[in-house]
């Protein structure tokens, strides 16, 4: 051996040894160092997971009338995995299943594309699940309709009916409630992965809005779970596990289905008469409250939907309808998403704010036809000049000038455009006070915060806008370029960071930018009515398991208190029966036989509607009742509704009439929705055979 | 020739009837490498045989034939004659080169996983000739490279040539079925062979500067692309869906690291006996290693390997003649890198080529090799001891 060969042979050895080394190291890597990994993608390859969904709990008024429950439907199906891989990517199956169902092909097409599939803006009515997830057509279909599908599953690939538990909405009672109760729909991507800290399964069906969402931790059960290992064939060799599904519990909210129906109606009712008036009426809510508790009773929005129309399976136009301009935005629950200018409703505020100020209560103000702040003129409603009145006269008869006057009196002795370095701001503070521009913090999910327009607020808005209004002529569009918007400009980018004149006067009445939501505006009516305290609303009372036993209390929380004193409040209280004996609510509460307090409130809405009308008022009406012995407050909004009074008025009457069995001017006895003129503090057996009682 | 010297001694002490004069080191690793190999068989088979209605035992038994034909193999190549070997050889490359031209042509050879390397035989049974030419190519050239007819200890320009020619016959013709994972495995060997020769070092420079242009030619003309796609493709299967041409690769990973550090026991993985890994019992028979006997157990298999490749470097050193370190250079550097080649694929650190593990893999015509390459391994070792 030639020492060349001898060299040779060592480096191949070291060659040799290396690789083995190496792949002795990989081997390490793969089945020491990364082997968990390695174990959670073999375990994934090998199980599969058999889900069988908990039964739903159940969600009842508080007599215990089932507001949501389960019921047994068929689902028809398709899977996405076997479609696609048709030749005509399942073209001519889903075709044959729209004729067979009897819809639209372009309806099941949309019904079955992934939301991620389309382009924005064309998404209404897809499948917000997953490719992997059984898409539900229906889930409520004719069973003679499944039967074919069964019968014939060679002619429809990829398509299966089954027997599922789907939630149904009963609707006792003419009930609807579907922006309160919420729906039930398919995981989101973003729900599989975790994103609210909770773990589900696939073929879950999770709460989508309203109590649904808010309470689904509890209402929807644990799942029961069959783990089998499979081999590369699906064929299951092995089973794992088992374990049962755990049922949800059910919920008992505050609210009384006859008294939900009859806020429906009577909100329906005002927009018809807004309707009939001539005015656009597009959107209303109404809420009542329990103001010794702060539970709430009823809380309606129009327009409305039908909440089983998700399980039906919703057509493309339903969905784009839901959240349609054009339709009023069915899928909106104003009574907490909607923010409207409060107008009069917020002289109550004001009325605070005087007292605080030091103004006499007891004595006499000037309620002329107009004020002048500077060049401009704000008018007292019509324009009327009221002569000489008492303060509490005023709130009755719901006079703006004396308010424009105190405001502009009280923002020039804050130093006016130049604001004093510590100003009092009454007005702001006792708004503050009220908790204005602050959630009330319902347990329903998405609720507006509205918005309370004072010095930090506007210094906020400069910041954002000022580019806008500082370069208007070259930032706005031509129809935006009158005289009147570019002087308004012009003062925006002046001092559009200060309170000025014309905003501590708006502010006094309720106008400008200042928001709410009528939820808020019953909140703070509450307040008034039980003497102060601010609650944070209820609709849920308690979570209750099957078998009867109470597993969580809700109760409504203090979450304030007014910011007025006992004397203060007593006048205000005293000026609001007054609105319903002699102002601008006694029409209509004319012969009303038990006595309640109220406040009108018509908002005036700048800009126009989409037809390039001009926005009428916004209608309100905030009230309680008994007035000597409040219980409860009744707040109706109805956008676009014109009047206060008679639109929202009307309204809040008739919902008065069902609580306290009022018909006409005579108590009918027995009818009262709460016998003991309060509602029931023992939880209701819940059973979902439970019917609405008939009203009598 | 004083390193030999001193070592005879040491030959001398060691028992003569314990292992009928076998080296003892190499036939316990590969006995100890057969038996892992029979269980590791049965594992990746029995399960999804028996679900599939089929015999359990159906490839255990041929294993098991199989090495038996492999051990008669073996003991024929250890007790030959060591000139009637170089005699029989011509006859062998001879026989390997035909069978090679032989399987090419449609109707003779048949086509698996997209390369023509198979003659079927009945009973189910297939020859691989690329298999058996590396025995004739191995011995061919190291009869060359040893038989100097001047005075050098070195083989000449001349030598070399001819060696490489000896080679080049059979490698052109895998490369036409084509089966890279062979002829990777060749001329790695037949470099190790030429530069272990004493041959000029500008030969291995030059080999090596031919092997990489060509491996790089091969890539960029599509040769081994549009093979190992296919390769991929036609393992998935057809009715699922096709999960990328990473599948196998991945799946394989994913099992031998779902073994962890101890395995689930032999038996019992659910990645084997779900059949998530295809070929399990040939080609990537190491990912049932991996996931039934984990890191404890499939680190011993590579130790295993270590052990035949270090101790055949022994036999090679300790080799007389020139001749029987040829061919244990050669034999070692073809275990070594198909085991690498195999192992490195499963792994994920080499690229996926159809190469079965050495007596681990189900296969005849690999087995069969494996156990004449273990044959010639003895033989040789038997000639150092007189």
């Amino acid at each position: 051996m030639n020492l060349r060969s001898r060299l040779s042979l060592l480096v191949i050895q070291i060659l040799i040894i290396s690789l083995m080394v190496a792949l002795l190291g990989r081997l390490f890597y793969l089945q020491v160092a990364a082997a968990p990994q390695y174990k959670d993608a073999a375990l994934s390859i090998q199980s599969r997971d058999v889900v069988t969904p908990a039964t739903r709990g159940l969600i009842v008024d508080a007599s215990g009338i089932p507001l949501a429950l389960n019921k047994v439907g068929v689902a028809i199906t398709v899977d996405r995995t076997i479609i696609d891989k048709q030749e005509d990517k399942g073209e001519a199956v889903l075709r044959s299943l729209a004729r067979l169902l009897k819809i639209k092909y372009v309806n099941i097409l949309q019904r079955t594309r992934l939301c991620g599939e389309l382009e924005s803006g064309k998404r209404a009515g897809c499948w917000t699940g997953s490719r992997f997830q059984p898409i539900p057509i229906t889930k409520d279909a004719d069973p003679s309709l499944a039967l074919q599908i069964v019968e014939r599953s060679d002619q429809y690939p990829g398509i299966s009916a089954a027997p599922v538990a789907i939630r149904s909405y009963p609707g006792n009672g003419d009930v609807n409630a579907a922006h309160m109760l919420g729906y039930i729909g398919p995981l989101t991507e973003g729900d599989l992965a975790g994103e609210n800290g909770r773990t589900y399964f696939r073929s879950e069906y999770i709460g989508k809005a309203g109590l649904e969402i808010q309470y689904d931790e509890f209402l929807r059960g644990t799942p029961g779970i069959k783990t089998f290992t499979v081999d590369r064939k699906e064929v299951v060799t092995n089973t794992r596990k088992v374990t049962n599904p755990i049922p949800g519990n059910h919920l008992v909210t505050s609210i009384d289905t006859r008294l939900q129906a009859a806020s429906e109606k009577a909100l329906a009712a005002a927009v018809a008469r807004s309707r009939a008036n001539g005015y656009r009426a597009d959107g209303a809510a109404a809420v009542v409250m329990d103001v010794v508790t702060g539970r709430i009773l009823a809380l309606a929005s129009y327009p409305t939907f039908d909440p089983n129309a998700y399980e039906r399976g919703l057509t493309t136009k339903q969905a784009r309808d839901l959240y349609s301009e054009s339709q009023g935005v069915p899928a909106l629950n104003r009574a907490l998403q909607g923010v409207f200018a409060p107008a009069s409703t917020f002289k109550v505020v004001s009325l605070a704010a005087a007292a605080s100020a030091g103004y006499n209560l007891n004595a006499n103000y000037d309620c002329p036809g107009q004020f002048e702040v500077g060049t401009r003129i704000f008018r007292n409603f019509e324009s009327k000049d009221q002569g000489t009145l008492s303060m509490k006269k005023a709130i009755a008869v719901s006079c703006d000038t004396i308010w424009y006057k105190i405001a502009f009196s009280e923002w020039i002795k804050d130093g006016g455009l130049k604001p004093k370095s510590n100003p009092n701001d009454f007005f702001f503070k006792a708004a503050e006070g009220f908790q204005v521009g602050q959630r009330t913090g319902i347990d329903l999910p998405s609720e507006s915060s509205g918005r309370l327009a004072n010095r930090e607020w506007r210094i906020s808005w400069y910041e954002q806008n000022k580019d806008f209004y500082c370069n208007y002529k070259e930032r706005a569009s031509k129809a935006q370029q009158t005289a009147f918007l570019i002087e308004l400009a012009r003062e925006n980018c002046l001092d559009g960071d200060k309170i000025r004149a014309g905003d501590a006067v708006n502010f006094s009445i309720g106008q400008g930018d200042t928001v709410i939501t009528p939820l808020k505006l019953t909140q703070m009516y509450a307040a008034i009515a039980n003497g102060g305290t601010i609650w944070k609303p209820t609709v849920g009372k308690a979570i209750v398991t099957t078998e009867g036993r109470i597993l969580q209390t809700i109760s409504p929380e203090k979450v304030g208190t007014l910011p007025t004193n006992k004397a203060t409040l007593k006048f205000l209280q005293s000026s609001l029966r007054e609105v319903v004996v002699s102002g601008t609510g006694a029409g209509a509460f004319s012969g009303f036989p038990i006595a309640v307090s109220g406040k009108t409130g018509t908002a005036e809405v700048f800009g126009r509607n989409a037809d390039g009308s001009l926005k009428s008022d916004t209608s309100w009406f905030a009230g309680y009742g008994p007035t000597n012995k409040p219980r409860f407050a009744v707040v109706m909004m109805v956008s676009q509704g014109g009047f206060g009074s008679s639109s929202s008025g009307v309204g809040v009457r008739q919902i008065f009439e069902t609580l306290f069995g009022v018909q006409g001017s005579t108590i009918v006895p027995g009818a009262a929705i709460y016998p003991e003129g309060k509602p029931p503090t023992v939880l209701p057996k819940i059973s979902p055979a439970t019917k609405a009682k008939v009203a009598p | 020739m004083s390193l030999i010297n001193q070592r005879q001694g040491f030959r001398r002490t060691r028992g003569k009837s314990a292992f009928w004069g076998l080296d003892p080191i190499l036939t316990v690793a590969v006995g100890l490498l057969l038996f892992i190999g029979t269980l590791l068989v049965y594992a990746a088979t029995r399960d999804w045989y028996a679900s599939n209605g089929l015999d359990p035992e159906y490839y255990l038994k041929r294993h098991v034939i199989n090495i038996m034909i492999g051990i008669l193999l073996a003991w024929g190549t250890t007790v030959i004659d060591y000139r009637s070997l170089r005699a029989y050889t011509p006859v062998v490359w001879g026989l390997g080169v035909i069978g090679l031209t032989a399987v090419l042509i449609p109707g003779i050879g048949s086509e698996v996983n997209g390369a023509r390397a198979w003659f079927p035989l009945p009973g189910g049974f297939q020859i691989q000739p690329a298999e058996l030419s590396k025995i004739a190519i191995i011995v061919g050239m190291s009869m060359l490279l040893s038989e100097y007819r001047h005075e050098s200890d070195a083989p000449s320009h001349r030598d070399v040539i001819q060696a490489l020619l000896v080679a080049a016959i059979p490698v052109g013709l895998i490369l036409l079925q084509p089966d890279m994972g062979t002829v990777f495995i060749i001329s790695v060997a037949v470099v190790a062979m030429i530069g272990a020769s004493g041959a000029p070092s500008r030969w291995v420079v030059g080999l090596i500067l031919i092997a990489l242009l060509g491996g790089f030619g091969a890539t960029k003309l599509g040769v081994i692309n549009d093979y190992q796609v296919k390769r991929l493709q036609s393992f998935v299967d057809p009715n699922s869906d096709v999960l990328g041409a990473g599948y196998q690769l991945r799946q394989a990973r994913i099992t031998v690291g779902s073994g962890g550090l101890f395995g689930t026991g032999l038996f019992e993985g659910p990645q084997t006996n779900g059949r998530f890994v295809p070929e399990q019992q040939t080609d990537f028979i190491f990912t049932v290693a991996g996931e039934q006997l984990g890191f404890v157990g499939s680190g011993f298999i590579l130790l295993l390997y270590l052990t035949i490749v270090m101790r055949a470097f022994t036999i090679a050193r300790r080799s007389t003649d020139a001749f029987g370190r040829m061919v244990c250079v050669g034999v070692l550097s073809w275990f070594a890198f198909q085991t690498f080649e195999n192992i490195g694929m499963t792994l994920g650190l080499m690229p996926m080529t159809g190469v079965p593990l050495p007596f681990l893999s189900y296969g005849g015509s690999s087995m069969f090799a494996n156990m004449i390459g273990f044959g010639l391994l003895q033989n040789i070792y038997a000639k150092q001891r007189g």
